[in-house]
């Protein structure tokens, strides 16, 4: 079995979601390699050495300079031929899902979505996603191979292993359709502390905030976690929050390790984007709130009283 | 200017939805509505006809009952409606839908074809970029702000890292997020005029799909089971009565989190 972990490249750094990824594939075993698609990319790629991948495969070339998906198809379907990868394992992104996707297409290859866990029967391989609004837990499987995978962000922490790996550059050849499509302009987002996919702890905030000041509660305690701050669809719409911060269905999915949960109900449309979070922590004044039946700890109460101070305490720890 | 919108019948939200134990495929049986998210991308389509001419038309792959729902997007302005209903479609994934739907397509040959951010019942959002693929027509997805002019989409979105603008020259492939607009609702004229518009019912064969590539042996994933998500256990709820600040540090000590 030989696998190939889709790592994705930012700022010179190899993202945690991609190294997260790559931390499973090093303990379901077998040959382990990665693959960084980019401009400019080779001292990134090489990084991944350090996390468990024992060869890196490298396509830098101009035409992966945006973070566009359709040359990324091409390059990954060079890739997959010339490392002959049974598995393809992807971190769940906006760019990744289309690739994996295009990839899917292109090779005639099955693809297993929002995965949160997989593992090894004999030679298959089994994939874990939870189902209709995570109602259900489904197991899913691949006819053939290459296998190709979207795991659910935040599933996997990174494991750094120490090592080196082998650079290898591979040349791909651009469709003309891959190329019509051009990035005109990026603006990239201005945030202060960690990106909500990259948090260990979220705190995020919902209608009982009671308006977009209530946010101050968020960002303060936040701010005392060394957190990042969310938002539920309903107070997104009413513009009290950026929608970059909404954790949903529509929104992102997350799964820190720590979310606490201010004034949010725990509709369906919000659970599904974060109740993979390792434990969950809600203060919501309606006692029969759902959000209550999913949280670890569950505290009734104003959390315009309780948020400060527990920020409060919690800066007086550190 | 032809604009070929793709959409799926799903479970109405209120129906509570299962797996066939037997298929591990989802229960159709009950009641049944257009994804909501299509709705947007057929909404985004009537405003670009508006504003320049042309012809929307709903495709959809599904069950002859899926009618019903397209005709809801012809109710809401949508000129024609295409169904590829097919016993031996039932059952395909991401591999075997994308190449029947493309089949379906290339027989339009729609300037632009826009799909919905996601499926509500198979929480796929992926589809359009393995059509695109098959069509090998340029592609850009989770558009929040659309623009057609001079022959060529631009569309605006968000990632990860921020706002990306994107522009493709047609014929192209766009996916819509649903906060690109507010659908409008159909009008009493437009229910009953729906129901004499187009609505053509055609089969595999008909859009020259080859039956082996569709379906079960069309696809290349399987359902091996499915289960209760687990329990969760050692859930603590609490009262605040004054304490809750100093409670949850406890709490969160313990769970060595702090």
């Amino acid at each position: 079995m030989s696998t190939l972990v889709y790592l994705e490249a930012h700022d010179g750094d190899l993202t945690k979601g991609g190294l997260g990824v790559l931390a499973k594939a090093v303990a379901l075993g077998g040959d382990v390699a990665g693959v960084v698609l980019g401009s400019g990319v080779r001292d990134a790629a090489a990084k991944a050495g350090a996390y468990g991948a024992k060869t890196v495969y490298v396509v830098d070339d101009d035409a992966l300079a945006a973070p566009l998906p359709q040359p990324r198809v091409d390059a990954l379907e060079a890739v997959v031929g010339e490392s002959g990868a049974t598995n393809v394992l992807f971190p769940a992104s906006v760019l990744t899902a289309d690739v994996a996707a295009g990839l899917s297409a292109r090779l005639d290859a099955g693809l297993n979505w929002d995965l949160t866990d997989l593992r090894l029967e004999g030679d298959d391989l089994v994939g874990v996603r939870p189902a209709l609004g995570d109602t259900v837990v489904v197991e899913v499987g691949w006819t053939t191979t290459p296998r190709l995978a979207l795991i659910r962000s935040g599933t996997f922490d990174p494991s750094e292993t120490g090592g080196t790996a082998e650079v290898k550059d591979v040349a791909a050849s651009f469709q003309d359709f891959s190329r019509l499509a051009t990035l005109v302009d990026h603006l990239e987002e201005q945030s202060s502390g960690p990106s909500i996919e990259d948090a260990d702890v979220i705190v995020a905030g919902g209608r009982g905030l009671g308006g977009p000041e209530g946010f101050s509660h968020c960002e303060e305690l936040a701010a005392a976690l060394g957190g990042a701050v969310a938002a539920t669809r309903a107070v997104v719409d009413a513009g009290w929050y950026p929608y970059s911060a909404q954790v949903g269905q529509t929104g992102k999915t997350v799964s820190p390790k720590l979310y606490i949960a201010l004034g949010i109900s725990g509709a369906i449309q919000h659970k599904v984007g974060m109740q993979g979070s390792g434990t969950i922590v809600a203060i919501n004044k309606d006692p029969n709130a759902p959000i209550f039946d999913f949280a670890d700890l569950g505290v009734v109460g104003d959390l315009t009283q309780i948020a400060p101070k527990l920020t409060e305490l919690l800066k007086a720890r550190r | 200017m032809r604009i070929a919108v793709c959409v799926k019948q799903v479970p109405d939200a209120a129906v509570h939805k299962r797996l066939d134990p037997g298929t591990g495929r989802l229960d159709r049986a009950g009641e049944s509505a257009l994804n909501p998210t299509d709705v947007n991308a057929v909404e985004e389509a009537l405003r670009l006809k508006e504003a320049q001419e042309g012809e929307v038309v709903v495709v959809s792959l599904g069950p002859e009952k899926a009618m019903e729902s397209l005709r809801k997007a012809l109710a809401m302005g949508a000129d024609r409606a295409i169904l590829v209903s097919d016993p031996a479609a039932a059952g395909s994934d991401l591999v075997a839908t994308s190449y029947a739907l493309a089949k379906a397509l290339e027989r339009e040959e729609a300037d632009l074809v826009l799909f919905g951010q996601q499926s509500s019942d198979a929480d796929g959002a992926v589809l359009w970029a393995a059509v695109a693929d098959r069509l090998r027509r340029p592609m850009v997805s989770q558009v929040a702000e659309l623009t057609l002019e001079g022959g060529k989409v631009t569309g605006k979105r968000q990632t990860e890292f921020g706002y990306d603008v994107i522009a493709a020259p047609l014929p192209a492939v766009v996916a819509v997020s649903d906060a690109i607009n507010e659908p409008r609702y159909p009008s009493l004229k437009g229910i009953m005029g729906a129901k004499s518009k187009p609505q053509e019912v055609i089969s595999l064969a008909d859009v020259g799909a080859e039956a082996e590539r569709v379906g079960e042996p069309g696809s290349r994933t399987t359902v091996r089971s499915s289960a209760p998500p687990p329990a969760k256990s050692g859930q603590v709820k609490l009262e605040d009565d004054g304490s809750a600040p100093e409670k949850i540090v406890e709490y969160l000590a313990e769970k060595r989190l702090v």
